[in-house]
């Protein structure tokens, strides 16, 4: 089973500079270190700030539009991901718990986490059958 | 009653990422794996009794640990205490301890300039010992490193439960009874017995590759649990090139598990697989893992050899696209480093797609006469193949129903048997 651990995006990240201080990327190496010892650390990566991004809204009449960033929503943007592969959703609870706090102790922050579709799992529809079998795409 | 049952679950996913470290760590204390593992148990009765009430300790790890460590101090004292009234042993409770705790035996172990002092790895190289029959390592890795029940492992590997339970009980009395040292193998025979360890992964991670539909789902999870294993030792071991290239191959054939089989569980071909279906993650980490054992010199090795042949696979953008020749290369390669029939067999494939199905076809014949391959139902199979490409239909057919016959696979009798219906004159055939 696999599982995306989604760290919410903080004022800090959404600036792109890592602060001088950096115990907290201290401890996410070290989280990462200890997934990857254990064996279930797959894939991850950090989003660069929203400012570097853009939205295509699409509107009610059909219109496109390109809003670029950066937006105001800190906490609904994600900031980094990391993929595990676990034996089952509570060991993933587990290692989630264990993620360091992304905003530092004591600073409110997000962690989300998502499990990803499995070529097991059943195809829904035609469409959904050839998505999967493009190069990249849910696996 | 959920919350209870939910928080077992939570108590269960914490024993499985913790427990090989505390069964190791103990073990290193009491010098034996099987006490260390029923401490380690206690200590998991323990959790199971406070938890529910208290909640997780926020460090449930370091809790286990420490509660396990506790108990084999206790028994050590216990024991020492034992031997002393029974006057076995001249040695007071100071001297005992002395004999049995860590520092004593790491002090040991520096004289003794032992390559590696991990814990975990001791306990990776002692249930891989060589000591123990290939069926026992197997159990009792995935017991002690893997964590798993011996109800998952019976069901993992088709045997029944009480079968599994006396193997691992039979195992540990063995390691006791050889006074198996827990240690890593120095130099010497590190090699040797490294060997045995990525044998017993590799082994793991085939049963769970060899899983067809139906099967409990515990089976292909052993797939999970080798390449998991397998990603563990190559931290603990990140200067050998053999356990790279072991995880690199898992990586590349993991890769193929969702176009292994079709929508109704047959087997599909590598050379018919959709490569879309290919796990694009597994191969990216295959191949850089393979880059890596190439790096450490170990490009012939024949488990950094196996994923550099799974990785021309990996690499070829169509089945068309396959560098044929690099392959035989890569076979001719294999052949020297770990010559066996089944080698030569698929170099013989290879050689029929780069050369041409004569060239192939002289090679399979000359592999008739082997013994070790007479029950081996690819034999026929390649041998019809190589027939079928050079139009001898009645002879293909003929080699086709032979490996049907072989099989005892019922998905890859069915497909052999429409091979060889397919050929033209096969109704002829029928007729006969």
């Amino acid at each position: 089973m696999r599982f995306m651990i989604l760290v919410k995006a903080t004022a800090e990240s959404e600036v792109g500079i890592f602060p001088e201080d950096d115990t907290r990327m201290v401890e996410m190496t070290g989280y990462h270190e200890a997934l990857q010892k254990a064996g279930v650390l797959l894939d991850g990566n950090g989003l660069k700030p929203s400012a570097q991004g853009w939205r295509i809204h699409h509107g009610r009449d059909g219109a496109r539009t390109v809003v670029d960033g950066p937006f105001a929503e800190t906490r609904e943007l994600v900031a980094g991901y990391t993929v595990i592969q676990v034996r089952s959703r509570e060991e993933a609870m587990e290692w989630a718990r264990r993620c360091p706090a992304p905003m530092g102790a004591g600073v409110e922050a997000t962690i989300e986490v998502r499990p990803l579709y499995e070529p097991d799992d059943p195809p829904q529809t035609e469409a959904v059958t050839r998505l999967r079998e493009i190069d990249h795409v849910g696996k | 009653m959920t919350t209870l049952a939910a928080t077992h679950r939570a108590i269960e996913a914490v024993w499985r990422i913790e427990s090989a470290k505390v069964i190791a760590h103990v073990a290193r204390l009491v010098r034996d794996v099987g006490v260390a593992e029923e401490l380690a148990q206690d200590a998991l009765v323990a959790a199971l009794e406070h938890w529910p009430a208290s909640g997780l300790p926020d460090k449930p790890g370091a809790w286990l640990m420490t509660t396990a460590k506790h108990r084999a101090l206790d028994r050590l004292r216990a024991d020492a205490l034992h031997a002393r009234k029974h006057e076995e042993l001249g040695a007071d409770l100071d001297a005992m301890q002395a004999h049995v705790t860590p520092d004593f035996v790491d002090a040991l172990d520096a004289a003794r300039q032992d390559d590696i002092g991990d814990d975990l790895l001791r306990l990776v190289f002692t249930a891989c010992h060589p000591v123990l029959s290939t069926d026992a390592r197997v159990a009792l890795t995935l017991r002690l490193l893997g964590g798993l029940s011996t109800d998952e492992i019976a069901r993992a590997c088709l045997v029944p439960e009480p079968t599994i339970a006396q193997r691992i009980v039979r195992a540990k009395r063995t390691l006791a009874e050889a006074r198996v040292p827990f240690e890593v193998p120095r130099a010497a025979a590190l090699a040797e017995r490294l060997g045995s360890v990525l044998e017993v992964i590799y082994l793991v991670f085939n049963e769970g590759y060899s899983a067809t539909t139906g099967d409990d789902w515990m089976r292909p999870a052993l797939c999970a649990e080798a390449h998991r294993l397998g990603r563990v030792v190559a931290e603990l071991m990140p200067d050998e090139p053999e356990v790279h290239g072991l995880v690199a191959l898992m990586e590349i054939q993991a890769s193929r598990t969702a176009a292994r089989t079709d929508a109704q569980g047959r087997p599909v071909l590598l050379m018919e697989q959709d490569r879309g279906r290919w796990d694009p993650l597994l191969i990216r980490r295959g191949l850089s893992a393979l880059a890596r054992a190439e790096a450490l010199g170990g490009a012939r090795g024949p488990y950094a050899l196996q994923a550099a042949l799974a990785a021309c696979h990996a690499r070829a953008r169509t089945a068309e696209a396959t560098d044929w020749a690099q392959i035989v290369a890569l076979y001719d390669a294999l052949a020297q480093v770990a010559p066996s029939p089944v080698v030569a067999l698929n170099r013989a494939v290879a050689v029929g797609m780069a050369f041409g199905p004569a060239q192939g076809l002289t090679l399979v014949d000359a592999l008739a006469a082997e013994p070790r391959l007479a029950n081996y139902h690819w034999l026929p199979s390649v041998r019809a193949d190589l027939l079928a490409k050079l139009g001898r239909g009645a002879e293909a057919r003929a080699e086709f129903e032979r490996a049907a016959s072989m099989t005892r696979n019922a998905r890859e009798r069915e497909l052999l048997l429409s091979r060889a219906a397919a050929l033209p004159g096969a109704a002829a055939s029928t007729r006969r």
